[in-house]
C-alpha cells in the first residue's frame, strides 16, 4: 500500500505547481497596480 | 467578463471538487496497478490541455504575423505560460506514477517525451520573451512559436522509431478503456480546461495592465516635463476596446 | 534569381576572405575543439567497450558546443559595422544574406569537425564496422541542420540581452530530433548494427523543413532588429 503514497504526492504536487503560478501572478498584479497607481498620481 | 469572473471561478472550483471526488472514489479501481492509477485522471487531462494551449499559441502566432494584432500577441504570450504550467504538471506527476508501477522514474516514453520536448521548446520561447527588447518580442517569439510547431512532429518521429529499435516501457498505458474510467477522464478534462481558462483570462489582465503602465510611463516621460497629464494615455492603448471619441482606435 | 546568388556568393567571399585575413577568430575555435575532445577523452574511458558504444553520441555532442562557439561570432562583424541597417534599406533579398551567413557557418564548423573527428578516431580506436561512406551524408546533413537553424535563432538573439547563451537557449531545444538522428545514424554505422536509412531520411527531412522555415522567415526577423 505504499504506492498510495505517489498518488497523494501527485496530486499535491498538481496543486502546489498551480498555486506557486496563481501566487506568482498574484503578486505581478499587485505590483504593477501600484505602479500605475503611483503614475497616475 | 469581469462580472462573471467571481460566479465562474466559484462553479469551476466546484467541478474541480466534484471531478477530485469522482477520481478518488468514484472510479473503479484499476486491476493491475491499483489505485495509484488514478494519478491517470489529472495526468491526461493536464496533458491534453497543454497541448490545447499550445495549439492556441501557435494560431494566436500566426495570427500576429499576418495582421501585428496586439491582442493576438498578448494572447500567445497568456497560453504559453499556463501552457508551461501544465506541462510541468504532466512531466511532475509522470514520474511519481511510473516509479511505484514500473520501477523507474523516466523512460523514453513517446508522449512523456514529446511533452518533454515541448516543455524546453516552450520554456525557450519563455525566456526569448523575457530577454527581448519589448518592441520585437511579438515578432521574434511568433517565428520561434511557429519553428517549434514544426519541429513537434519531427520529435514524435525520431522517438517513435527509437522506440522501435529500443523497445521501452509504455507510461499512461494503451488501448481500450473502461468507459466508467472514460466518464471520469472526461469530467477532469472539462474541470482542468474551466481552469486553465480562468487562469488565462486572469493573465490576460496582467498584460493589458502591463501594457496600460508602459504607455502611460512612456507618455510620462514624453509630457512629464512639460506638466501635461498622462491620463489620456489608457485610451490610445492598442488593446483597450473602449476609445475615448468613437471612431478612433 | 541570379542576383540572390552573386549576392550570396559575394558575401561568401567576404567573409571567407575576412577571416583567412585574421586567422585569430578560426584558431581559437580549433584550438577549443581539440580541447573538447580530450576533455571527452579523460571523462569517457575510450579503452572501455562502452565507450564504442557511446562514441557517436560523444562526438556529435563535441561538434554541437563546437558548433555553438562558431555561430556566436557570425553576426558580430555585421553589428560592430552597422552592416545589417545597411542591408535593411538595401534592394538586396534578405535572404541572400542569411544564405551566405548560413554557408559560411556551413564551412566553418566542416573545417572543426575536420579537426575533431580525426582525433576522436585516434583516442578512441574508432573503426566503422558498417558502410563508413554513410557517414558523410551523415555529416553533411547533421551539420547544416545545427548551422542553418543556428544562423537564424543567432540573428534572433542580437537583440536579446545575454546574446551568448540565448543562442543554446533557443537551438538545442529545437535541435533534438536532428542531433538524435546524427547520433542514432553514427552509433549505427560504427557498430554495424542494422541500417541508418531511417535517421537519414528524417535527417533530411528535417533539412529541408528548417531551411524553407529560416529562407522563409529571415526578412521577418532582420526587419525586426
Amino acid at each position: 500500500m505504499n504506492s498510495i503514497k505517489f498518488l497523494y504526492a501527485a496530486y499535491i504536487a498538481t496543486w502546489v505547481i498551480h498555486g506557486l503560478y496563481l501566487g506568482s501572478v498574484l503578486r505581478r498584479y499587485n505590483r504593477l497596480r501600484q505602479q500605475r497607481k503611483d503614475l497616475g498620481k | 467578463m469581469k462580472r462573471a469572473f467571481p460566479i465562474l471561478a466559484v462553479l469551476t472550483a466546484l467541478l474541480l471538487v466534484y471531478a477530485f471526488y469522482e477520481a478518488l472514489w468514484v472510479a473503479p479501481m484499476e486491476r493491475t496497478m491499483g489505485d495509484v492509477q488514478r494519478i491517470f485522471y489529472y495526468h491526461v487531462p493536464s496533458a491534453w490541455t497543454a497541448f490545447l494551449l499550445f495549439f492556441v499559441n501557435l494560431v494566436a502566432s500566426v495570427v500576429y504575423l499576418i495582421g501585428k494584432n496586439a491582442k493576438a500577441d498578448a494572447l500567445a504570450a497568456v497560453s504559453a505560460e499556463v501552457g508551461v504550467v501544465f506541462c510541468t504538471v504532466v512531466l511532475v506527476t509522470g514520474p511519481i506514477w511510473a516509479r511505484p508501477v514500473w520501477g523507474i522514474w523516466w523512460t523514453w516514453d513517446i508522449r512523456l517525451t514529446t511533452t518533454l520536448v515541448l516543455w524546453l521548446i516552450y520554456v525557450s520561447y519563455l525566456v526569448l520573451r523575457r530577454f527581448s527588447d519589448s518592441s520585437q518580442t511579438p515578432k521574434l517569439a511568433a517565428v520561434l512559436a511557429i519553428f517549434g510547431a514544426l519541429d513537434v512532429p519531427l520529435v514524435y518521429f525520431s522517438i517513435w522509431f527509437f522506440r522501435t529499435q529500443h523497445p521501452q516501457p509504455v507510461i499512461g498505458g494503451g488501448g481500450s478503456i473502461d468507459p466508467r474510467m472514460l466518464h471520469v477522464l472526461l469530467i477532469n478534462w472539462l474541470a482542468f480546461s474551466c481552469f486553465a481558462f480562468l487562469v488565462c483570462w486572469w493573465r490576460y489582465q496582467l498584460e493589458l495592465l502591463q501594457h496600460d503602465l508602459e504607455e502611460a510611463q512612456a507618455l510620462e516621460a514624453l509630457l512629464g516635463a512639460e506638466g501635461l497629464p498622462a491620463t489620456s494615455a489608457r485610451a490610445r492603448s492598442p488593446l483597450n476596446k473602449t476609445p475615448s471619441r468613437p471612431g478612433t482606435v | 534569381m541570379s542576383s540572390l546568388r552573386s549576392i550570396t556568393v559575394a558575401t561568401l567571399a567576404k567573409d571567407i576572405r575576412l577571416e583567412w585575413r585574421s586567422r585569430d577568430a578560426i584558431n581559437s575555435m580549433l584550438f577549443f575543439s581539440l580541447l573538447v575532445v580530450v576533455i571527452f577523452s579523460f571523462s569517457f574511458d575510450p579503452n572501455a567497450e562502452e565507450s564504442r558504444e557511446i562514441a557517436g553520441g560523444l562526438i556529435w555532442v563535441a561538434f554541437l558546443f563546437a558548433a555553438v562557439v562558431a555561430l556566436n561570432q557570425t553576426w558580430a562583424r555585421e553589428l560592430r559595422n552597422q552592416v545589417l541597417d545597411a542591408y535593411r534599406v538595401s534592394p538586396a533579398p534578405a535572404n541572400a544574406l542569411f544564405v551566405a551567413k548560413a554557408l559560411g557557418n556551413f564551412i566553418l564548423v566542416s573545417v572543426l569537425e575536420a579537426v575533431m573527428a580525426p582525433l576522436f578516431m585516434i583516442f578512441y580506436n574508432l573503426r566503422a564496422l558498417g558502410p563508413a561512406w554513410q557517414l558523410i551524408p551523415v555529416a553533411v546533413l547533421g551539420t547544416w541542420a545545427l548551422v542553418v537553424n543556428g544562423t537564424f535563432f543567432a540573428a534572433m538573439s542580437l537583440r536579446t540581452r545575454s546574446r551568448e547563451i540565448m543562442l543554446p537557449l533557443l537551438l538545442f531545444p529545437i535541435s533534438i530530433p536532428a542531433v538524435q538522428s546524427m547520433v542514432e545514424a553514427t552509433r549505427i554505422i560504427l557498430a554495424g548494427d542494422g541500417s541508418a536509412r531511417f535517421w537519414i531520411v528524417l535527417l533530411l527531412t528535417y533539412d529541408v523543413v528548417f531551411t524553407t522555415a529560416c529562407l522563409g522567415l529571415f526578412e521577418t526577423i532582420l526587419q525586426a532588429e
